[in-house]
């Protein structure tokens, strides 16, 4: 009686590191099948044939220099986020608060442009605007890094809370300085004399663009070429080595969340001096969140995060474009941005681990 | 002086989404998984229960056979939330994807279905206002208990419900009794504790993840479907359902992963949530009542430190939570 054993349909063992050009090809592969996806579902609710459908995408993103130019500084403040949350993940401090953060820095930009605004000349306006932005986002970042360096506090839950309290907190302001009154809105911060206005380079989308260059830069040498960098990696990949290795954790890690919640706050910053000149509650339009997801498909890589958030904003406006040619309703790019984060997020399995089948599995044997 | 009769009906109306949301959120939690996609799950829970409803209002043209206006949007909406429930679980469980991302892509996926399918009943509908109106229906999922009318403050406070908040309490204290005296909570806690334990007990430890959040996120998509059917008295609009996912989020913290306090605590969050409407602020100080609506927000950090200042092990987060379980990493 040699009955075989029961034998699973497949089985699932832990890859070797896999080699960046196969793992960028599962990851290529999953993008390319997610635009099919969505185009195939663009094509049913609109009756268009897909290829005019991702016409209209590419269009929406790139279809002039106008477009280009709102494409790319939409980039880069998401580009920011993302890369300002970078390093507390890398240290696996899980911090979804950027929104809050970034709202605070836009809460400190504006007050000072508010309250100051014709009070002192426009070089010290501007410098204590950024003052304020990064020091509100430090601080919204601190908080959370505190309470997790003393007490162990979950540190998702927590930022989580912090963004919401952030946005009641710029909802109190709106109100407190809307213009006119009982309008609920704060209207164009300064119209006439202009005062805190970010300065423009060559046209109004550049200065984003080119801070969110520089953060890049700075991201990635300081992830990789810093002796805070290494900590950060070490705290990262275990506490208990960091520990032995005489390495301070709390420190770093209240280091590295102020670090993180002060480039929020430049987001923040950029956001109501250089782009909206005014003050909302959505003023960061979730980016925060986005920029988590953003940071994660990157994995941790700043270089990779331009291509990310390349693509989530090039999604984006794609599908604004699309809602508005064939009379969609806006939230359209919400779910085809799904669609595409679900698929990079499940393709990151077939890169970590190996599927093998019954049938082949028994080759390997008779072989 | 707060008028108690007219406020607590409200409060208590304010936070039965959110006890479904957070009893839902709970269950998911208990085994491990933060499913951050929980405010998606309650868009996609209301807005399928919408769509049906939508469909059978048209189909039988006025004349809505109770028992079919109240069964069909039900099952529209559990089975929407179950989906996206096994979408998270496929991508958590199965495909062991980081869950705070997964959570964090299915709250812009849910969101959008619902606005976007919310936009497009809308529009169907050709209505002046930028909302459908699902009244008829809604007058089945409000029909209070009977005598909530003639027994005065009593009825009130405590008859003047649509059933469906009856039934968010009704679950809760299931599964809070689940959890505490059956074994299937048990061995449901000691998946989210420790699932290499658990598995070496013998349990089933994807078995019961996939079924825990799914049931989960079907608890929670109810919380959607009572916002819109009963409390918003069947009045779809885009985003107006807004953050209450994300206080369901908090409110988990709150009751400390109990489910019963979950109860109460949801009524003090209801409370806190619509407390501005009753403080008299005067017309000049509108903005305090900004102040106001961050309470919730505030009460519920100062749980989460002082629970884990005291760091009392019954109240603690599950420890394994937010991390997914892979049978040879142990």
């Amino acid at each position: 009686m040699n009955k075989a054993p029961h034998e699973p349909l497949f089985h699932v063992t832990k890859r070797d590191e896999l080699s960046p050009v196969k793992a960028w090809t599962i990851r290529i592969v999953a993008i390319l099948l997610s635009l099919v996806l969505c185009g195939i579902i663009t094509a049913c609710l609109t009756g268009e044939n897909p290829f005019s459908v991702y016409g209209s995408i590419f269009d929406g993103a790139f279809g002039s220099e106008r477009k280009i130019w709102i494409t790319f500084q939409n980039l880069s403040i998401l580009l920011i986020i993302s890369l300002a949350l970078t390093p507390a993940f890398k240290m696996q401090f899980w911090n979804i608060g950027g929104e809050g953060q970034a709202l605070m820095g836009a809460l400190g930009a504006a007050a000072v442009m508010i309250c100051l605004g014709d009070k002192v000349s426009n070089g010290v306006l501007i410098l204590l605007m950024i003052l304020a932005s990064v020091g509100l986002g430090a601080l919204w970042g601190l908080i959370p890094a505190l309470l997790k360096a003393k007490w162990n506090t979950n540190e998702t839950l927590s930022t989580l809370m912090m963004n919401y309290i952030a946005t009641q907190l710029v909802a109190y302001y709106v109100i407190v300085w809307e213009v006119p009154k009982g309008s609920g809105n704060i209207g164009i911060i300064n119209p006439q004399t202009e005062a805190g206005w970010l300065p423009q380079v060559y046209n109004r989308y550049l200065l984003p663009i080119i801070v969110a260059i520089i953060i890049t830069i700075f991201i990635y040498i300081y992830q990789n070429y810093t002796k805070h960098g290494y900590e950060i990696a070490v705290v990262g990949e275990s506490r208990n080595t960091a520990r032995y290795a005489g390495i301070n954790v709390n420190k770093v890690i209240i280091r590295t969340m102020i670090l993180s919640g002060a480039l929020c706050g430049v987001a923040g910053l950029l956001l109501v001096g250089g782009i909206n000149h005014t003050l909302t509650t959505t003023i960061a339009g979730g980016e925060g969140f986005t920029g988590v997801m953003v940071s994660w498909l990157a994995k941790f890589n700043p270089i990779a995060m331009i291509a990310t958030s390349l693509l989530i904003v090039f999604m984006n406006r794609g599908a604004g474009q699309i809602s508005t040619n064939f009379g969609l309703n806006q939230s359209f790019a919400d779910i085809l941005t799904g669609i595409i984060l679900f698929f990079i997020i499940g393709c990151e399995f077939f890169i970590r681990y190996r599927i093998s089948f019954r049938s082949s599995a028994r080759k390997e044997e008779k072989a | 002086m707060i008028d108690l009769v007219a406020f607590i009906p409200r409060a208590i109306q304010q936070g039965i989404p959110l006890l479904f949301g957070s009893t839902g959120e709970t269950i998911t939690e208990k085994s491990g998984n933060l499913n951050l996609g929980i405010p998606g799950v309650m868009y996609v829970g209301g807005i399928c229960g919408v769509i049906g409803s939508f469909n059978y209002e048209q189909a039988c043209g006025g004349n809505l056979n109770g028992f079919l206006a109240i069964f069909i949007p039900i099952i529209c909406s559990l089975v929407g939330s179950l989906l996206m429930g096994l979408l998270y679980c496929f991508l958590t469980v199965s495909l062991r994807a980081n869950q705070n991302v997964t959570g964090l892509a299915m709250t812009t996926f849910g969101v959008g279905i619902g606005n976007f399918f919310g936009g497009s009943l809308i529009k169907l509908a050709g209505a002046d206002v930028p909302s459908i109106a699902l009244t008829k229906t809604s007058k089945f999922f409000k029909t209070a208990l009977p005598g909530a009318a003639s027994t005065g403050w009593f009825g009130k406070i405590f008859l003047s419900y649509g059933f469906l908040a009856y039934t968010a309490v009704i679950i809760a204290l299931v599964t809070s009794y689940i959890f505490k005296h059956t074994r299937m909570g048990l061995h449901l806690r000691s998946v989210g504790e420790s699932p290499a334990t658990a598995d070496a007990a013998g349990i089933n430890v994807t078995k019961y993840k996939y079924f825990s959040t799914c049931l989960g996120c079907m608890i929670a998509g109810l919380g959607g479907l009572y916002y819109v059917m009963d409390y918003a008295s069947g009045v779809w609009s885009n985003d107006t359902f807004g953050d209450r996912g994300w206080l369901a989020i908090a409110l988990v913290i709150f009751s400390i992963w109990k489910p019963d306090w979950g109860i109460l605590a949801s009524f003090l969050f209801g409370g806190l949530y619509i407390l501005y409407l009753y403080i008299p602020t005067g017309m000049d100080h509108m903005e305090v009542k900004e102040l106001y609506k961050m309470l919730p927000y505030i009460v519920t950090m100062v749980v989460l430190v002082i629970t884990s200042m005291r760091n009392k092990r019954e109240n603690q987060p599950p420890e394994s939570l937010g991390t997914n379980y892979f049978r040879e990493e142990r």
